[in-house]
């Protein structure tokens, strides 16, 4: 950010345009203070309360650690923890490579690409209820187009009644949902790469299989991380559709953190136990973000421009 | 995500730009076999769907249930409908669209300021500001149902459009602060001098040079946060409670209940839910991909 040129630029007039027509930094305090309130404040509450006993009627009482040695010790808290990761990796691992190569021939501009994207954009339109609604009248075993496509591609019709089949349906019913806004994050990152790069390539000879793993693979590694960050936070929430869908089912074999932390606080009232759950879930949702980023040499500022 | 260091320039004023000549001989070849079959393969996945759900939503409820699912409806009928618009859906369409514009709103209002300053400014108090927005992005909105039942609550806003708009909006935040600072930034030193020379106030460089040359970003945040009040589920859920209050998604998820096994009319209703976005989508199709293309490249 060009911000300190000018004034050298200007010499004597330093002052003055320096800091004439800076906006007051009071400006910016009813934004802060709203997002404080709403959501800052809120997570601190959350923290708060998961060392409370409330019942959502009565106000909540102390009661020190009780939650949190109960969590450790709930094995539903551990299967849900283990449900949610397992879900957020094969969502990940479904959805990156599906998105990257989608993203990356929809950058080209030919019209026909440009006519499937718009096809391919249609399911971002629909809301997440719109969607667990459709997949779960479409997968109705009694309704369906699964009794009649099913066994053609292979998949048992009563798919939602097995433990394994209700997960993958649920990530895929994500996966399609998602799958439009990380292809535009990919072709957008695509179409930003210098096309020097490949000619370079093609001069020195390297094949179209070479060029993709070597400069557009590199290339995207920023968008990757930013597809990667809210695909996670994105999944580790798929709580509408479970919602909808499955009501964590068959049995609690798709009762994911954010399902289990709904029906602990409001079908249950137990809303002590389940401000711990939330708590936990901000944890592992933010350290996995944070692990990625470091990971991926994001929070570096490293530029893919590098040497250019 | 704004650590990015790219400079971020041409991605929101190159929608305005005609595309390049002619694709380059690359793109024309890249990922060309492999990517290309599966392209196909995912739009037979995106279109079975979405043909079942409009073709079945014609159909009358033993016809669905009988027939084949994937065959056209032999005697189309609108009586789902009807049926849907009977059970209240207007006042649905009306509460959503309520709360997508106050949630539009007051997301830029808010947001505006706050970016502006974020770029405009080098003082320690706007750059943390700016990263506590930053964070904000991981919060799923999940983790603070419980406290803003209890807030909500407190300020005795339960079961009001308020308590969807305000927490709707303050989760738009962080995307939106993002987005818009990244679009001022590109806005040049120099236009801001000369017009300090003029004798400018800031509200003045804000409202003539900062906001007109921010449009793309704007429109960007308009759209984005639009979407998370029209799609939203969790709030409606947990803080309203009465059918005069219902949105459309949680109305959706009462006739999923409601209507039982007529499937047909509950994909009527989802036909019907989807109707305005899906205007807007083929009005302004362009801003809403760019839209979106901004959320996720800033």
């Amino acid at each position: 950010m060009p911000l300190h040129t000018p004034a050298k630029r200007h010499g004597d007039g330093r002052a003055a345009v320096g800091n004439v027509g800076r906006p007051p930094v009071g400006w910016a305090v009813p934004g802060i203070l709203f997002f404080a309130v709403f959501a800052i404040v809120p997570l601190a509450i959350a923290v708060y309360l998961s060392f409370c006993d409330w019942d959502g009627l009565d106000s909540p009482t102390l009661t020190g650690l009780d939650n949190w040695t109960r969590l450790f010790k709930d094995s539903e808290f551990g299967q849900a923890a283990w449900l949610s990761l397992l879900l957020t990796t094969i969502s990940w691992a479904f959805q990156t490579p599906v998105a990257l190569l989608l993203g990356v021939w929809a950058a080209g501009r030919q019209r026909s690409r440009a006519v499937l994207s718009a096809i391919f954009f249609i399911p971002l339109l629909l809301s997440t209820t719109a969607i667990a609604m459709l997949f779960h009248a479409l997968l109705d075993p009694n309704f369906g187009v699964i009794k009649e496509i099913g066994p053609w591609i292979g998949i048992d019709p009563n798919v939602m009644g097995s433990s394994t089949g209700a997960l993958l349906v649920v990530a895929f019913v994500g996966g399609w949902q998602f799958m439009p806004f990380h292809t535009l994050i990919y072709q957008g990152g695509a179409r930003q790469i210098p096309e020097v790069l490949y000619q370079a390539a093609s001069i020195d000879g390297a094949g179209m299989v070479r060029q993709f793993f070597h400069i557009t693979l590199p290339q995207l590694r920023h968008t990757m991380t930013t597809s990667s960050v809210l695909m996670i936070v994105g999944s580790l929430t798929y709580f509408d559709t479970v919602l909808i869908m499955t009501k964590g089912g068959p049995g609690t074999d798709t009762t994911i953190l954010p399902y289990l932390m709904y029906r602990t606080g409001f079908q249950s009232y137990d809303l002590g136990y389940a401000a711990a759950i939330a708590t936990a879930l901000v944890v592992v949702a933010t350290s996995l973000s944070l692990i990625l980023v470091r990971f991926s040499g994001f929070g570096s500022m490293r530029s893919t421009r590098e040497g250019m | 995500m704004s650590t990015d260091t790219r400079p971020a320039a041409p991605r929101h004023t190159s929608p305005v730009v005609p595309p390049r000549p002619g694709p380059s001989r690359r793109r024309r070849r890249l990922g060309n076999p492999l990517a290309g079959l599966g392209s196909l393969v995912w739009l037979v996945l995106v279109l079975v769907p979405l043909y079942t759900l409009v073709s079945a939503s014609l159909m009358r409820q033993d016809e669905a249930l009988d027939g084949d699912p994937l065959a056209l409806p032999t005697d189309p009928t609108f009586d789902n409908y009807d049926t849907v618009l009977n059970s209240g859906f207007l006042t649905l369409l009306a509460n959503t669209a309520i709360v997508a514009v106050a949630t539009v709103a007051l997301v830029l209002v808010l947001c505006v300021p706050v970016a502006y300053v974020a770029v405009r400014t080098r003082s320690r108090l706007s750059s943390l500001a700016f990263r506590t927005f930053l964070l904000g992005v991981a919060i799923p909105a999940q983790a603070v149902i419980v406290p803003l039942y209890l807030l909500i609550g407190r300020m005795g806003l339960y079961d009001t459009l308020y308590a969807i708009i305000l927490p709707t909006a303050a989760f738009s935040m962080p995307v939106a602060v993002l987005v818009l600072s990244g679009t001022m930034r590109d806005v040049s030193e120099e236009m801001y001098e000369a017009m300090s020379l003029d004798g400018a106030s800031p509200f003045r460089m804000l409202w003539q040079l900062a906001v007109p040359l921010s449009k793309a970003g704007i429109s960007t945040v308009a759209i984005f946060s639009a979407l998370q009040a029209w799609n939203g589920f969790l709030f409606p859920l947990i803080l309203t409670q009465s059918e005069e209050n219902r949105v459309l998604t949680l109305g959706l998820f009462t006739f999923m209940t409601q209507f039982g096994v007529n499937i047909p009319a509950v994909l009527a209703a989802i036909v019907l839910s989807v109707v305005p976005i899906f205007a807007v989508y083929l009005v302004a199709r362009r801003a809403l991909v760019n839209g979106l293309m901004g959320v996720g490249g800033k």
